[in-house]
C-alpha cells in the first residue's frame, strides 16, 4: 500500500512508512488513514479493492473528508465557536445539503429527506441537549428560534425554488402572448393582403394593396403603443394618405414635419387636405400627389402638389363644390386661408394655413 | 464610363430587381446581404457608389457607411429603405452615407439619384428633407456652434420645396436660382446634418448606441 502510494506521489516508500508510524504514534491518526487508504485503493497489480466504491459516490466520500478534516484544523488551531454550536451547525448544514442538492438519480429522493429530516432532527436534539433545561422563559425563546431556523433551513430551498418557477412560469406567459398578439396582428393585416395579393391580377391594385399594407404594418412596427397616442397630426396624415392611395391608385408621399396632438383646427386642416389630394388623385392625371404639412405651436401650414394636368381656376364650373366648400370652407371656418395655384399643363399645388390659436374658431 | 455601383440588401427579391432596373445604366461590381461580407466585399469591388438598406441585422447600413469611409473616403453612400424611422435614416446619413432615397422611388429617379450622389451632392428625398426640418426645428437647448446648429432660412427654404415634391430643378426656378446653388445649399445641409450636435441628434444616437 505505502509502494502506490510513493509511486503516485512520487515519493520513497521509506518516508511515506516513516509518516505512517509517526502519526500512528500520534494519537492513532496514522493507523486510521493507513486503514482508509488501504481500503479505498487499488493495489499495483490492479486487483480489485477490498472494498468496492462506486464512482459516484467517492467525491462525496472526498469532499466529507476534506470538510471534517478542515473542521479539525480548524478545532486543532482553537479557531472554533466551542463543540456545542459547530456540530450541530455542521449536522444540520449535511442534512439540508442531502435534501436538497439534485440527485441524478430522482427515485433515492424519499432517503434524501428521511436521511436530511435526521440529521437535522439530531443537530437540533444535540444542540438542545447542551445547552438548555427549557425552564427559563429566556431558554425557551432559544429554543424556538433555533428550531425555526431549523424548519427554514429544511424549506428554505424549497420555497426559494417555488419562487424562481412562479417567476420563470409568469415570463413564459408574458412572452407568449406578445407572440399570439403578433400573431393575431399579423395575420390579421398581412397575411389577409397577401391572399388578396395572390389572388388579384392587376398589377395596380396589387401594388396598391402592398402600400397600404406598408403604411399599416410600418405605423404598427415604428410608432405608437397605445390608442391614446394615437391622435396626432402625423397619423391622421398617414391615415389620409393611405385612403387616398388606397382609393384611386396614386401613390401619396406624406412628409410631416412637427408632429403635434390634433385639435379642432389640426382636424379641420387635415380635412382640407384629405380633399385636396382626392382631387389630385381624380382629376390631375399624375400617378403621385406629394402632401407636406408642417406644424408649430402658433400656426400650421400644409401644400397639397402634383404634376399633372392642372386646369385654369376660372373654368371650374360653379356647382362643383370641391374646393369652394370643402378646401377653402373648411380652413376659413378657422380663420384659415387657402390657395391654389395652377395652370393647364402645369401641375396644381393647394396651399393651406391655419392659426393654431386667436382669430376666429 | 458608367459609374460601378455595389448593393446592399438583406432581401434577396429586392436585390435582384435592382440589379435588373439598374443594369443598363450601371455596372453593377457586387452584392452583399449583410454587414460583415457587404464591408469585405465592399473593399474589394471598390465601386463608385454604394446603394445600402438601412436595416439590416448585425449593425445596419450605418455600420457598414463607418466601416468603409474611415479608409475608402472615395466610396459613396446612398442610402435605400422602407423605414419610416427618422433616428434610423438620420444615423446612416451621418455615419456618412450622402442621401436617402425610399424604396418606392421609380427606376429613373433612382438612376438619377446614383448619378447626383456620384457626382459628390447630396440626394435629399422629400422625406429625409421633413426629418431635418424636424431635427432643426425650434430652438435647441445647446446651440454649440451656430454655424452647425442651426439651418439658414435659404436653407429651409429649399428644404420645405423639397419636402413639398420639388425636383432640384423646380426648387431653383421657384427661387430664381442656378441648379448648381441648390446642390450647395443641399451639400452644406448634409454637412450640418452629420456635424450637428444638438439635441435631437445626440438623443437619437445614444438611443441606438450610434455615436
Amino acid at each position: 500500500m505505502a509502494g502506490g502510494l510513493a509511486e503516485r506521489l512520487g515519493v520513497d516508500p521509506v518516508v511515506i512508512r516513516f509518516s505512517f508510524v509517526v502519526l500512528g504514534l500520534a494519537g492513532g491518526a496514522g493507523a486510521i488513514c493507513y486503514l482508509l487508504l488501504w481500503m479505498l485503493s487499488a493495489n499495483p497489480e490492479g486487483h480489485a479493492v477490498p472494498v468496492s466504491i462506486p464512482p459516484a459516490v467517492r467525491p462525496t466520500i472526498a469532499t466529507i473528508s476534506v470538510v471534517t478534516g478542515s473542521l479539525l484544523v480548524l478545532r486543532g488551531f482553537g479557531i472554533w465557536l466551542g463543540d456545542g454550536v459547530v456540530w450541530p451547525v455542521a449536522l444540520a448544514a449535511t442534512g439540508s445539503a442531502v435534501i436538497w442538492s439534485r440527485g441524478r438519480h430522482v427515485r433515492v429522493a424519499p432517503l434524501r429527506i428521511v436521511a436530511g429530516v435526521l440529521l437535522i432532527a439530531a443537530s437540533i436534539a444535540s444542540f438542545l441537549a447542551q445547552h438548555v433545561g427549557l425552564n427559563t422563559p429566556r431558554n425557551l425563546v432559544f429554543a424556538v428560534t433555533i428550531t425555526i431556523a431549523a424548519i427554514a433551513l429544511l424549506l428554505g430551498p424549497w420555497i426559494w425554488r417555488i419562487g424562481k418557477r412562479v417567476t420563470e412560469e409568469q415570463r413564459d406567459r408574458i412572452r407568449s402572448e406578445e407572440r399570439a398578439e403578433m400573431a393575431a396582428h399579423l395575420h390579421d393585416s398581412v397575411l389577409q393582403t397577401l391572399a388578396l395579393i395572390q389572388r388579384t391580377s392587376a398589377p395596380g391594385e396589387a401594388t396598391s394593396l402592398a402600400r397600404r399594407q406598408e403604411r399599416e404594418l410600418r405605423a404598427w412596427l415604428y410608432r405608437r403603443s397605445s390608442p391614446e397616442e394615437r391622435a396626432t397630426l402625423n397619423d391622421a396624415i398617414d391615415a389620409l394618405a393611405a385612403r387616398v392611395e388606397e382609393g384611386y391608385r396614386v401613390r401619396v408621399d406624406a412628409v410631416v414635419v412637427g408632429d403635434r396632438a390634433l385639435d379642432e383646427r389640426l382636424k379641420a386642416l387635415v380635412d382640407a387636405c384629405g380633399e385636396a389630394a382626392t382631387n389630385a388623385a381624380r382629376h390631375s392625371g399624375a400617378d403621385s400627389v406629394s402632401l407636406y404639412v408642417e406644424a408649430d405651436d402658433s400656426s400650421a401650414t400644409a401644400y397639397v402638389r402634383d404634376q399633372g394636368r392642372g386646369f385654369a381656376v376660372s373654368s371650374v364650373p360653379h356647382d362643383r363644390r370641391g374646393i369652394a366648400d370643402s378646401i377653402r370652407g373648411r380652413v376659413e371656418r378657422y380663420g384659415g386661408t387657402a390657395s391654389i395655384k395652377t395652370a393647364p399643363g402645369e401641375g396644381t399645388e393647394v396651399h393651406l394655413y391655419m392659426p393654431r390659436n386667436g382669430n376666429g374658431g | 464610363m458608367n459609374p460601378k455601383v455595389f448593393v446592399v440588401d438583406d432581401h434577396a427579391i429586392f436585390l435582384s430587381g435592382l440589379r435588373s432596373e439598374l443594369g443598363e445604366s450601371f455596372e453593377i461590381v457586387g452584392e452583399a446581404t449583410d454587414v460583415d461580407e457587404a464591408i469585405d466585399a465592399i473593399r474589394k469591388a471598390k465601386p463608385d457608389v454604394v446603394l445600402v438598406d438601412v436595416h439590416m441585422p448585425g449593425g445596419g447600413g450605418a455600420a457598414i457607411v463607418s466601416a468603409v469611409v474611415k479608409d475608402r473616403p472615395e466610396v459613396r453612400f446612398l442610402a435605400l429603405s422602407v423605414s419610416d424611422a427618422a433616428e434610423d435614416v438620420i444615423a446612416v446619413i451621418r455615419a456618412g452615407a450622402r442621401g436617402y432615397v425610399t424604396k418606392s422611388i421609380s427606376p429613373a429617379n433612382l438612376a438619377d439619384a446614383i448619378r447626383r450622389v456620384n457626382d459628390g451632392d447630396a440626394v435629399f428625398s422629400p422625406r429625409l428633407a421633413g426629418f431635418v426640418l424636424d431635427a432643426f426645428a425650434g430652438d435647441a437647448t445647446v446651440i454649440a456652434d451656430p454655424e452647425l446648429d442651426q439651418l439658414t432660412a435659404r436653407e429651409r427654404e429649399v428644404l420645405r420645396l423639397i419636402a413639398r415634391g420639388y425636383s432640384y430643378r423646380e426648387v431653383a426656378n421657384k427661387l430664381s436660382l442656378s441648379v448648381k446653388t441648390i446642390e450647395t445649399h443641399v451639400s452644406a445641409v448634409l454637412r450640418k446634418l452629420q456635424l450637428t450636435s444638438r439635441y435631437e441628434l445626440a438623443r437619437w444616437a445614444t438611443e441606438r448606441r450610434i455615436v
